[in-house]
């Protein structure tokens, strides 16, 4: 690694490293090291920078610094119409795109005041829970290797390559898929799609066990994670952990339990706890979610009703492509929507869903125009990374790399 | 007893005499509109209350209103497990005496949050621990999210690597 | 078997100096994946079983800069991001070569926003630029091959007369 010089550190992100002591700057580097990790780090998963503070191979300190793969989404979504910005929601959480995709269109449903039909929300039910199991098995392959067990992270990879194929049928895309649209989805899912995701189910289960029982009995992945950043449910809350970390420590929250969109209320699910709170628990959390998205898609699978998947409501909803190329009225509501928008009423919107990470939340505020006056993302990753300093403190820095992969951030979606 | 718009309105109300509170629904999600000076302890109230319990800090932002007299709007969505209820408080803030108390020592996670308000509005936020921007770098004047800032950003603001050969 | 079973008898064979180093280093570019956002998981994905980066010889993804031949820049780079970018190039060892992925490195892509670079050759110099958004793996194995055939054109003189960059010594104070 490279050694630092004082110029490479920001006076200011000094003076936070070095908060809780009264040494000066120049004691500080004769007893104590500070070393930077990333951006550029294979294990920051991303452009994350962490700078510590070791005395000896023990952490004194944190600090983590952001910012590195900021795209100004924010005011990118200011400057386009709520269409637009499909696309761009894929690349927030570029694991899972599809979720995110879902839930852009169910805050902007919401700030429009209308509902997508029940088969186009079956489908994004189906879709959020292939991506995040899609998402899970990179978060639980990465945190695999790591640790140092580079074999399962090539198996978890295969899976998810089966995944990324469904998508290619389904929508023509394998990554960025951008497939659902404001009042529907795309088009509507073909059989061939469906039989792939109804085989993909059948046969995950085993491979699942397959990975597991390559790390679960391994001794150095389990040592490496257990009792490893540890945090306690109430300091979980505080800090504003969502998601598979916070159900890591105990805590009974999921929003697709507690605030149920689409139609996860009539799904039969458990939301997996573990009480350690550790990185172990983390893991377990994981894994064992996958196993409940694969039930909640077999539901949905049984249930989903034939119908359309796109709402019909001229001034919020483009028309079928087909149907802009053969008549006369959906050609000019077309032109409307793409060239002023979808213009809802004014007001503002906070819609929140439970994306593989933790709580996605779009607040929209409308001025009645086509475009949003205002869109913060809320992002879980973001949330989550602020936990590193106090999950790190007091651990050797070996366990940097198996904190931060336990709670699996993104950046794209971090930095927004 | 489950959260109700009235049981908020009524406790706040009590606890708080002598305030204006405006409360305001909008697609079944409940909107407080407060006085910026009571945003802190009124937090405090609603993460330590027993009934209310929001402990649960979601985001924290701010939108600008341009030419609006009181520029700047501060937003804060709060939710309580315990009830199962999601809260959204509002507090005003003006251009020139921008800025407000931090409520980072009644949750936690407000730091981050209210170190990217700042870092994207340049709302200076009173008693927080460690005020730094969050994504740009420390050099960088403006506040990108402020709508007098132009989306492709300002040329010469953000430097390049020199090429060395 | 291979190369010994055409060697009959005198066990060697003439050929120039640029052949044979051309031929190794081309089928041994070792690239430094400098993952920045969403074109890296594809630029993972292109290692995993069904694409198989090995097949061209490139499966070491090295993270230390200075044992690598190929940047593959894989993701938006933000002003912020590019003097990381641009330092991590200066560690690596001559001759090098770059791979712009992905529309955000060659163009700014999507986002004509304040804080993205709008494409980076405005500071480094590219060799291939791949279209996508993302490029599928294919496509980047495609990339690869052309930087195999850039290669395979260079010869061993091309690098004699460019100076040895100074490395900078850093001073602890
Ligand atoms: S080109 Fe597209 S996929 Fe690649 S980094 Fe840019 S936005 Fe992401």
């Amino acid at each position: 690694m490279e050694k630092l010089t004082k110029d490479d550190v920001h006076p200011k992100i000094l003076e936070a490293l070095l908060a809780d002591t009264n040494i000066s700057v120049e004691d500080a580097l004769e007893n104590e090291m500070i070393l930077n990790m990333g951006p550029q780090h294979p294990a920051t998963h991303g452009v994350l920078r962490l700078l510590l503070r070791l005395d000896g191979e023990t952490l004194m300190g944190c600090v983590p610094e952001l910012g590195y793969l900021h795209r100004g989404y924010e005011k990118l979504a200011e400057n386009m119409s709520y269409y637009e910005f499909i696309p761009h929601t894929d690349r927030l959480d570029y694991l899972s795109p599809m979720s995110n995709n879902v839930a852009w269109a169910l805050a902007v449903e919401k700030l429009a005041g209308i509902e997508a039909p029940p088969r186009a929300q079956y489908i994004r039910m189906i879709i959020s829970e292939l991506a995040r199991i899609a998402s899970h098995l990179v978060a639980i392959g990465s945190l695999a290797m790591d640790v140092g067990a580079l074999t399962v992270f090539l198996w978890t990879l295969r899976e998810r390559e089966k995944i990324l194929d469904v998508w290619d049928i389904l929508c023509g895309a394998r990554f960025t898929n951008s497939y659902t649209r404001i009042g529907g989805v795309a088009n509507d899912a073909q059989p061939e799609a469906l039989a792939k995701v109804k085989w993909f189910i059948d046969q995950y289960l085993p491979n699942l066990d397959e990975c597991e029982r390559l790390i679960n009995t391994n001794r150095i992945f389990v040592e490496r994670l257990d009792g490893i950043g540890v945090i306690s449910a109430d300091e979980a809350i505080d800090i504003g952990l969502t998601g598979p970390s916070l159900r890591g420590s105990g805590v009974e929250f999921d929003l697709r339990r507690a605030q149920p969109y689409l139609f996860y209320n009539e799904m039969d699910f458990k939301v997996v706890t573990y009480p350690d709170g550790d990185s172990l628990a983390r893991y377990f959390v994981r894994a064992d979610e996958t196993r409940e998205s694969i039930k909640i898609i077999r539901q949905a699978l049984e249930k989903m009703p034939q119908g359309d998947t796109l709402l019909n409501q001229p001034k919020k909803v483009l028309p079928k492509k087909a149907e802009i190329y053969s008549k006369m009225e959906e050609l000019i509501h077309d032109f409307m929507i793409v060239n002023f928008g979808i213009n809802p009423e004014p007001g503002e919107i906070y819609h929140a869903v439970e994306s593989s990470k933790g709580e996605l939340g779009f607040y929209l505020v409308s001025k009645g125009d086509g475009k949003p006056w205002k869109c913060k993302i809320r992002s879980p990753s973001f949330v989550n990374l602020q936990a590193v300093p106090q999950l790190v403190k007091g651990h050797m820095i070996s366990d940097v790399v198996a904190i931060v992969g336990s709670l699996d951030p993104v950046m794209g979606e971090a930095d927004k | 007893m489950p959260l109700s718009k009235e049981l908020i309105e009524q406790k706040l109300n009590e606890k708080f005499s002598g305030e204006s509170f405006v409360f305001t629904e909008h697609r079944n999600e409940l909107t407080v509109s407060l006085d910026k000076k009571n945003i802190a302890a009124l937090c405090k109230y609603l993460k330590e209350e027993d009934q209310l319990a929001f402990k649960l800090c979601e985001d924290i932002t701010a939108i600008d209103w341009a030419k609006r007299k009181n520029r700047f709007t501060v937003v804060y969505h709060i939710f309580s497990i315990k009830q199962n209820f999601r809260l959204t408080l509002k507090a005003d803030v003006d251009e020139s005496d921008c800025n407000i108390d931090s409520v980072s020592s009644v949750w936690k996670t407000a730091n981050w949050h209210e170190r990217e308000t700042f870092d994207m509005y340049g709302i200076h936020f009173n008693n927080h621990p460690d005020l730094r921007r969050m994504y740009m770098p420390e050099e960088f004047e403006y506040h990108p999210l402020r709508k007098d800032f132009p989306l492709m950003g300002i040329p010469g603001s953000l430097s390049l690597p020199k090429n060395k050969n | 078997m291979g190369l010994e079973a055409r060697l009959n008898g005198d066990s060697f064979f003439t050929t120039t100096v640029d052949a044979l180093t051309e031929w190794a280093r081309k089928n041994s570019v070792w690239p430094m994946p400098m993952g920045i956002s969403c074109c890296a998981i594809e630029m993972m994905a292109s290692g995993d079983p069904k694409y198989d980066i090995a097949r061209f010889g490139s499966e070491v993804m090295r993270f230390t800069p200075r044992q690598c031949d190929l940047m593959i820049v894989a993701g938006t780079v933000t002003y912020k991001m590019s003097h990381v970018v641009r330092k991590i190039y200066d560690q690596m060892p001559d001759p090098k070569w770059v791979i712009a992925m992905g529309a955000c490195t060659s163009s700014g892509g999507m986002y004509r926003s304040y804080p993205v670079v709008q494409g980076i050759d405005q500071f480094l110099p590219v060799d291939i630029y791949v279209a996508g958004c993302p490029p599928r793996p294919d496509n980047l194995l495609n990339a690869l091959m052309q930087i195999q055939d850039k290669i395979g054109r260079t010869k061993a003189r091309d690098f004699q007369d460019k100076p040895l960059p100074e490395l900078t010594v850093i001073q602890n104070n």
